[in-house]
């Protein structure tokens, strides 16, 4: 790849990911892979009871068995953890109260897994057990008993932010409608299970740990606190990644687990959880109730929103309150709406907490938006796009609540999914029983203020040089199969004018790689593509200036280009890229420069309290449209095809982008159709990939991918994130091509058969009623 | 996953793996999974569920494809097992690597070998499949990175190109 490849977009393909052969040929090592021998196996003792006191651990058989190396309880660990520095209330291990079923207690590191299961059935667990509630209006009643006795009500945060005039904006409108959307809670369901692999060197106090985290830094931190550690004796390593989608952001009770194991141990505890485990560590998208209400002009023009969420948020606080602020936040960014109100209620209830997935906070209030919009565009005869036409914002621009858009390609987007599903001439001369459904969305290129505040730069990359000529780029940013590391070796590539072969890329190691703040709110292309790009002009002008002086030529008068550095065009000033290397190491040795990339203070959010979620450098933007067909015999709901764009402002790696988008409007499908947890009594019974549905080979549509790009003018060659914010305009889409298909609106995700078909029986008997109430 | 540690009974199997003979002492119990990963050291195949649920573990048994979760070892006695590191021979790719890898047929890779085995199983019994064949063929292999989109490319891609 050249320089010039990136200006030309539209010949552009994309290149594979520079670690696609390991994963083609099952070279590739994750975590339940790695050499364990000599490992002990660990295993987690999990509370029965869905709420309740501890009133007795008796580890001492679970002990004596031969074979046990070491068991741990609460005790073992006195340190909090969690995300957020303001809301770190859980334990790796519970302490004198369980708040769930599946919540660890125990854990027992043996030399076998049979070994490890006998030990854990010799755990005598007794608990008084106390109210447990697993809806959020039970939660939240009146006189209910107290998960965290400083939440009162049950509520991990309020959230009432009011901006511009809503009274007026609604008085002003032509329509006035309001309605409530129900979405049911998902799961990430990356198909690699949760591991880790702990080793703990007890003659040198120093601990390596291996994990599936998205982000090494927070696990690097949370295992310094919990094990009471100087984190400078840790050693933070990222093999591959079986994907995350917000499982992994972050740190993971097992994960500490086994690190403890370790150290109890005085040696090496290899832990895989199984798959019921891992819906039981979940961390996913809430259970959420959304009432929401617009104001609307005849002419299409947005005149008001009111808002209010509740979010049944599991046990602890996890990511809870970034979460309850995003789905208020990202109301604002995507139209331009005069006035916008909402109320948020994040709650704590006693099942497994809920987190962050995909399309972090935003997705189910986009969903209500999406449709109540729809709904009244309908009853106004509005066209569904000519009504998001009229709310259009306009870049650069500052929302109500000081998010910052600096570029939109979402005119772009309209016209192409318009055009290339043919919604003109089809919309309404489809048969009985298919339809067309259309919604936008749109996502942020990474939080502009990140949640550990310490004042470093967003992103740091470092590149070495050395005498093999190869440019090594050092990367603390995670990929997670998203190709987050083929990115970082085109921005290099392209901006040192070598060849991408030329590049390798190590991310993902705190022993070697800068802190990075990880795979999350898809910041790493905005901003590790920035701090890399930064390094390669560092590194560039270094040999700039070694190839300036071996030419006789100024400094600014030397270009590099396929791997050769000139000065104008005769072949006598020119000088091969081997020739420059061998210069300038001849100088100065091994040469480390080090990029980096800073979100300034303007960037980061409005003053109000919890204005920096949302904040962003750019914000993505996506138009879908989904053609359906409902079998009104079974309920059946069948995705035909969907046409999406996305303005990522420019892709990088047009492959990847496009594999991005697909991505996230299939698992924006499988929320749609079939996923949904359910707990009786606090009892996950979705706990395997037969009970939890996710969308198959046979189910799953073509997607039909345009990549616009609108160049933002503060993104890494003018690009912005591409791999969430397509997912949350798929629901709607697919409810409204419903609502096209048999005229029914259906309030409640997922849409499956059942809620379907409940919802054409309830139509028939009203019809009957009219009917015999006419003949009455 | 039954126990299969020291204590449980084992009977000697003999098989082939990837064009290699073995003869290896195993549990009764164990599965064919543990077998590959822990015995043969083959750690392209892949544990995703807790039995038969994903496909990431699907191996060929006699060309067909098989979820080695759900298959006791001691059942592969004189059969040939194929995984995916015995794809690629002599420094080249086999031409459904190189289609996921070339299409991004493979996103974060966890389900990749299993769904290549899968298509690979397909391929020999179907020469040009078409997209709902292909579709039902991998519909025990769950992705959940892709969308399917470019993993059905893949399998067209490899299809049209010389085995």
């Amino acid at each position: 790849m050249t320089a010039q490849a990136l200006q030309a977009p539209a010949a552009r393909r994309g290149v594979p990911l520079i670690d696609g052969i390991d994963k083609v040929t099952g070279r590739a090592r994750y975590t339940a892979d790695l050499d364990h021998a000599g490992a002990l196996v660990g295993r987690i003792f999990r509370s029965p009871v869905s709420h309740g006191d501890i009133v007795r651990l008796d580890v001492s058989k679970a002990r004596a068995l031969d074979g046990v190396i070491a068991v741990i309880t609460g005790e073992d660990c006195p340190h909090s953890y969690g995300v957020l520095p303001i809301a770190m209330n859980e334990y790796p291990l519970a302490r004198s109260r369980v708040r769930y079923r599946g919540e660890p207690v125990a854990a027992v590191a043996a030399v076998d897994a049979a070994t490890a299961q006998r030990a854990l059935e010799l755990i005598e667990f007794h608990v008084r057990e106390l109210p447990a509630y697993y809806t959020s209006e039970d939660a939240r009643a009146p006189g209910a008993a107290l998960l965290h006795d400083d939440k009162p009500g049950n509520l991990e945060r309020e959230v009432h932010h009011t901006f511009g005039d809503v009274e007026a904006g609604f008085a002003a409108a032509d329509l006035v409608r309001e309605e409530s959307f129900t979405c049911a809670e998902v799961n990430h369901a990356q198909i690699e299970p949760h591991a880790a692999l702990a080793e703990f060197d007890a003659l040198t106090g120093r601990l390596t740990m291996q994990s599936v985290s998205q982000v090494g830094y927070y696990l690097h931190l949370m295992l310094a606190r919990c094990l009471d550690m100087d984190a400078a004796r840790i050693r933070v390593v990222k093999p591959f990644i079986g994907g995350g989608f917000g499982a992994r952001v972050e740190v993971l009770n097992f994960e500490i687990i086994t690190a403890l194991l370790a150290r109890a141990s005085a040696g090496k505890v290899m832990m895989t959880l199984t798959r019921e485990e891992n819906f039981l560590t979940h961390r996913a998208r809430p259970h959420t109730d959304t009432r929401i209400k617009l104001g609307l002009r005849r002419d299409g023009r947005i005149t008001a929103c009111a808002c209010e969420v509740v979010q049944r948020g599991g046990a602890y606080a996890g990511y809870g309150i970034v979460t309850i602020l995003y789905a208020g936040a990202l109301l604002h960014g995507l139209y331009a709406i005069p006035a916008v109100k909402y109320d948020g209620y994040r709650v704590y209830t006693n099942l497994p907490p809920c987190g962050a997935m995909r399309g972090h906070g935003g997705v189910n209030t986009r969903h209500a938006f999406e449709r109540l919009l729809d709904r009244m565009a309908r009853e106004l005869d509005l066209d569904p796009f000519a009504v998001r036409r009229a709310n259009l914002l306009q870049a650069p621009m500052r929302t109500l609540n000081e998010l910052m858009v600096n570029s939109c390609g979402l005119p772009e987007c309209l016209e192409k999914v318009e055009r290339a599903s043919r919604w003109r001439e089809r919309i309404g001369n489809l048969p009985r029983g298919k339809g067309l459904g259309m919604a936008c969305s749109h996502y942020v290129s990474g939080a502009a203020k990140p949640i550990h505040f310490t004042g470093e730069p967003h992103a740091v990359v470092n590149l070495k040089l050395d005498f093999d000529g190869g440019v090594t780029a050092l990367t603390g940013a995670a990929d997670i199969g998203q190709g987050s590391s083929t990115m970082v070796a085109i921005a290099v590539a392209e901006t040192l004018g070598v060849s991408l072969e030329r590049v390798r890329v190590i991310a993902g190691d705190s022993a070697v790689t800068p802190k990075d703040n990880g795979a999350y709110s898809s910041r790493i292309t905005f901003m590790v593509g920035n701090a890399a790009i930064d390094a390669a002009r560092n590194l560039k002008a270094v040999l700039a200036a070694a190839a300036a002086r071996k030419l006789d030529a100024r400094n600014e008068d030397v270009e590099c280009g396929g791997e050769m550095f000139r000065v104008g065009s005769g072949a006598q000033s020119s000088l091969a890229f081997a020739e420059v290397v061998k210069a300038v190491l001849a100088e100065e040795g091994t040469v480390t420069v080090k990029g980096t990339f800073t979100c300034p203070p303007e960037a980061q959010g409005g003053k109000h309290r919890g204005g920096a979620v949302g904040a962003t450098m750019g914000f993505s933007y996506a138009a879908q449209v989904v053609e359906a067909s409902v079998d009104e015999a079974t309920g059946r709901t069948t995705v035909d095809k969907v046409w999406v764009a996305l303005d990522c402002g420019r892709a990088i790696n047009p492959l990847a982008v496009s594999g991005q988008i697909e991505g996230s409007v299939w698992m924006g499908m499988g929320q749609a159709l079939s996923e949904e947890t359910r707990y009786v009594d606090g009892l996950p019974v979705h706990a395997s990939l037969l009970e939890y549905r996710v969308p198959t080979c046979a189910e799953s549509p073509p997607i039909e991918v345009h990549i616009v790009e609108s160049r933002d003018p503060l993104g890494p060659f003018g690009a912005k994130e591409a791999s969430e914010g397509a997912l949350a305009g798929f629901a709607p889409a697919l409810a409204n091509a419903i609502a096209n298909a048999v005229g029914l609106e259906l309030d409640e995700l997922p849409l499956t058969p059942d809620r379907v078909m409940a919802a054409l029986m309830e139509r028939r008997r009203q019809r009957r009623l009219s009917a015999a109430r006419k003949v009455a | 996953m039954p126990p299969d540690g020291p204590t449980a009974k084992k009977r000697l199997l003999c098989l082939n793996v990837n064009g290699c003979a073995r003869k290896d002492a195993v549990a009764e119990n164990a599965l064919l999974l543990n077998y590959l990963r822990e015995v043969a050291r083959l750690t392209g195949v892949k544990a995703g569920c807790d039995g038969g649920e994903c496909g990431a573990c699907t191996v060929l048994v006699d060309g067909a494809a098989v979820p080695s979760c759900l298959t006791l070892a001691i059942r592969c006695e004189g059969k040939r097992v194929e995984t995916i590191e015995g794809l690629a021979a002599h420094g080249r790719l086999h031409r459904l690597q190189r289609a996921f890898h070339e299409r991004l047929g493979t996103q974060c890779g966890f389900c990749t070998p299993g769904m290549i085995m899968a298509a690979e199983a397909l391929l020999r019994r179907r020469a040009h499949p078409s997209d709902e064949e292909i579709r039902i063929a991998l519909s025990g292999n769950l992705c959940r990175c892709t969308g399917y989109v470019k993993i059905i490319e893949s399998v067209h891609a490899a299809a049209e190109a010389a085995p």
